[in-house]
């Protein structure tokens, strides 16, 4: 059997779940010069979420219908922890230097890790979330598992609408303003705090619905989750040109394809054997990583702007 | 203001250094009542994650201790001695274990160590011991080099420190008995196999790895994961194109669970087979898929043995958490601890020896008994003689069944 498209499928489906993360890392880099590392907790968050509604659902809901409710749930979660952790941990902070803010985040980080792992009934071990039951469909030579056609559908339409809001509405024209100039946006007559809120709400939105697509792949949530795929989706972001909405999906994707086909091949390049399989994929993510940081320090999709500092 | 503050400092200060004065003076007393009194304590300490992923396994453990300590003192085993258990969490981290290891040994009481869960904490934990001729026994380590040092793959066998010993059979056992079973038993041929680079799983695949082959079974695939994935669809990807029977898996139920659930999820109707870090109770409940898994764990299923009849009953009235896979492991441990104990008094007269760590660590080897997983004594390199494997697999109501029990030579 070719593995050729299974792989590339694998590698698809895990970059529109990196690149539905890393938007949160690049709108609000773009927006305030922060990056959020409490993020990936955000999107842990948001599959707890997610799991609470479907555990209250009743027996034999169909979980069709629930996934609406569950991302509702889950959002609503991710988005209360997002525009909290903006209110009070970083807002006061706004004008320090950007090193406070990035130790704030990671003691955030933290934070929120061991409160879901103290206070959220049996988060001490993995917690299973449910599953679509039935056997993968057969799409152009690979199988692909019936949950993952949520993260296949849900990323383009996610980057739809955002395009859309971005560039056709009026507080999607501010944030564009305010990621230009905040000051003159504010004399312009922009509200730049409401602005960042928004660019807050909308990552941690994104993050809620990427954590849905995370359960339903990998079969169970836990509160270690948010730490390796915040890392990845941060990667993402950085790999496409952090600041770049397009940038982020695209970096996430090649970053998910990348790691899938060296999980694959590498180990049939001669003398690579013994770096083949599973455990190096986060090695070559981050090799990649490294790579295009030398090769192309913006990014793929960034441009080289002067440092506003 | 200055002046109510230093007269709260000072009070602070004088509670702080009369409590402390207190304590010193009641540990004082109580090290008087020992000498006068006609029993002395003697301390066995314990170590195993009572907090974390692996606390369900770890308070089984503690509880276990417990309960052999409690019946030695109720039923005076060894004359003139009072036994006490001091447990302590080491998160499943070999630092901790380190710390924990140097705890035990700064207290001249205690005369021997039940634990660790973990076969990498034992590694920080050994040759402290070691040096302080403190007898440590596991019940639930199964890396063979903890006992037979890194040659035992190529046959050299080597003691790696004289005060381990372990109830535990080894992974060299535990891989070899599940190759066998796959092979001869389930009728597999062709196994792709993967393990999670820890001293456990790597250890439990390359034993198994070496078994199946010898039988004439074919590898058909072999890969590692790390024990904090829970996305392993290409790695599924690979095994579904390598058409594997079976997958082995070395390591533990947190990762097992997924990857047994995506591998059926993929479309490949295959059983995955791991040793006793995945044959938990958390494996099926984490992985509605599991049925048809296989795994082995060591010793008889307790609820089979009529030697564990009375423990089991015990353990129950007295316990409300589950003692999981190593309870009757960790009594027997415990026990041997205690018996150690009673040979040096003994020989010495009927009196606890002064030097009790080196007399209890020479009693360790010649300690014999009839124990709750079955007979229990320990061969030249500090392992149990015991090795009754048992082979068990996930049923149709999602829970592990026994499938097959063998006392176990390895080859």
């Amino acid at each position: 059997m070719n593995e050729l498209p299974q792989q590339l499928a694998n590698g698809l489906i895990l970059g529109a779940m990196y690149g539905l993360i890393a938007i949160g890392y690049t709108m609000v880099y773009g927006i305030v010069q922060l990056i959020n590392f409490a993020h990936g907790e955000i999107f842990m968050v948001g599959g707890f979420g997610a799991l609470t509604v479907s555990l209250w659902l009743p027996d034999g809901f169909s979980l069709l219908a629930a996934i609406p409710l569950m991302i509702i749930g889950g959002i609503i979660c991710s988005v209360a922890v997002g525009t909290a952790a903006e209110r009070f941990a970083y807002r006061p902070l706004r004008g320090a230097p950007r090193l406070a803010p990035l130790i704030t985040a990671i003691g955030l980080s933290i934070l929120l890790q061991q409160a879901v792992w103290k206070w959220y009934p049996e988060a001490k071990k993995d917690r299973s979330f449910p599953q679509f039951s039935g056997d993968p469909v057969h799409v152009f030579g690979a199988d692909i598992q019936r949950g993952d056609f949520f993260l296949i559908i849900a990323a383009p339409a996610c980057m739809l609408i955002l395009g859309w809001y971005v560039n056709k509405t009026r507080s999607g024209r501010g944030m564009q303003a305010t990621a230009q100039d905040p000051d003159t946006a504010k004399l312009m007559g922009i509200n730049t705090d409401r602005i960042i809120v928004m660019a807050f709400a909308i990552g941690a939105a994104f993050a809620a619905i990427a954590a849905v697509g995370y359960g339903l792949h990998n079969g169970q949530v836990g509160f270690k989750m948010g730490f390796i795929m915040g890392l990845k989706a941060f990667t993402a972001a950085v790999l496409g040109g952090i600041g770049n909405i397009y940038g982020a999906m695209l970096g996430g994707i090649v970053l998910g394809v990348a790691e899938a086909l060296a999980t694959g091949y590498m180990g049939d390049v001669p003398g690579m054997e013994q770096f083949g399989g599973g455990a190096w994929k986060d090695v070559w993510a981050f090799a990649l990583l490294i790579l295009v940081l030398l090769l192309r320090p913006q990014g793929l999709l960034g441009e080289r702007v002067a440092d506003r500092a | 203001m200055r002046n109510r503050s230093a007269l709260i400092l000072t009070t602070v200060l004088t509670t702080g250094a009369l409590t402390l004065t207190a304590c010193g003076s009641r540990d004082k007393d109580k090290g008087d009542d020992n000498s006068s009194g006609d029993k002395k304590t003697v301390v066995i300490g314990f170590d195993a994650p009572l907090t974390g992923d692996l606390s369900a396994l770890g308070i089984g453990m503690r509880n276990s201790a417990e309960l052999a300590v409690k019946t030695a003192n109720k039923e005076n085993t060894v004359e003139g001695v009072e036994f006490k258990l001091q447990p302590l969490d080491d998160q499943a981290q070999p630092s901790v274990g380190g710390q924990n290891a140097q705890k035990f040994i700064s207290d001249s009481d205690v005369l021997g160590v039940v634990g660790p869960l973990n076969s990498n904490v034992s590694q920080s934990m050994q040759k402290p011991f070691n040096d302080a001729n403190l007898t440590q026994i596991s019940p639930a380590n199964t890396g063979t080099e903890l006992t037979q040092g890194d040659g035992w793959k190529k046959g050299d066998k080597k003691r790696q420190f004289k005060t381990f010993f372990r109830t535990a059979t080894t992974d060299q056992v535990q891989g070899q008995f599940a190759a066998q079973y796959l092979f001869q038993k389930a009728k597999i041929k062709k196994v792709y196999l993967i393990d999670d680079q820890k001293t456990y799983g790597a250890g439990l695949a390359a034993s198994f790895k070496d078994t199946f082959t010898d039988l004439g079974g074919k590898i058909v695939g072999q890969d590692h994961v790390n024990p904090e994935d829970r996305d392993f669809k290409s790695v599924v990807s690979q095994v579904k194109g390598k058409g594997a029977e079976a997958v082995y898996y070395g390591g533990e139920y947190p990762a097992a669970a997924p990857l047994s659930q995506q591998l059926k999820e993929s479309g490949a109707k295959i059983p995955l087979m791991g040793g006793d870090g995945m044959k938990s109770e958390e494996f099926p409940k984490l992985n509605k898929k599991a049925i048809g898994d296989l795994g082995t764990s060591v010793g008889k299923p307790v609820e089979e043995l009529p030697s564990a009849k009375k423990f089991i009953e015990e353990y129950n009235k007295n316990y409300k958490e589950n003692m999981e896979t190593y309870g009757g492991g960790t009594y027997d441990a415990t026990w041997s601890i205690i018996e150690a104990v009673k040979l040096a008094v003994e020989g010495n007269n009927g009196k606890l020896p002064s030097d009790g760590r080196v007399k209890v660590l020479e009693a360790m080897s010649k300690v014999k008994f009839q124990g709750v997983t079955g007979d229990v004594s320990f061969d030249q390199y500090g392992d149990t003689t015991n090795t009754m494997m048992t082979a068990y697999q996930v049923n149709k109501g999602n829970k592990w069944e026994s499938k097959f029990s063998e006392a176990y030579k390895p080859r």
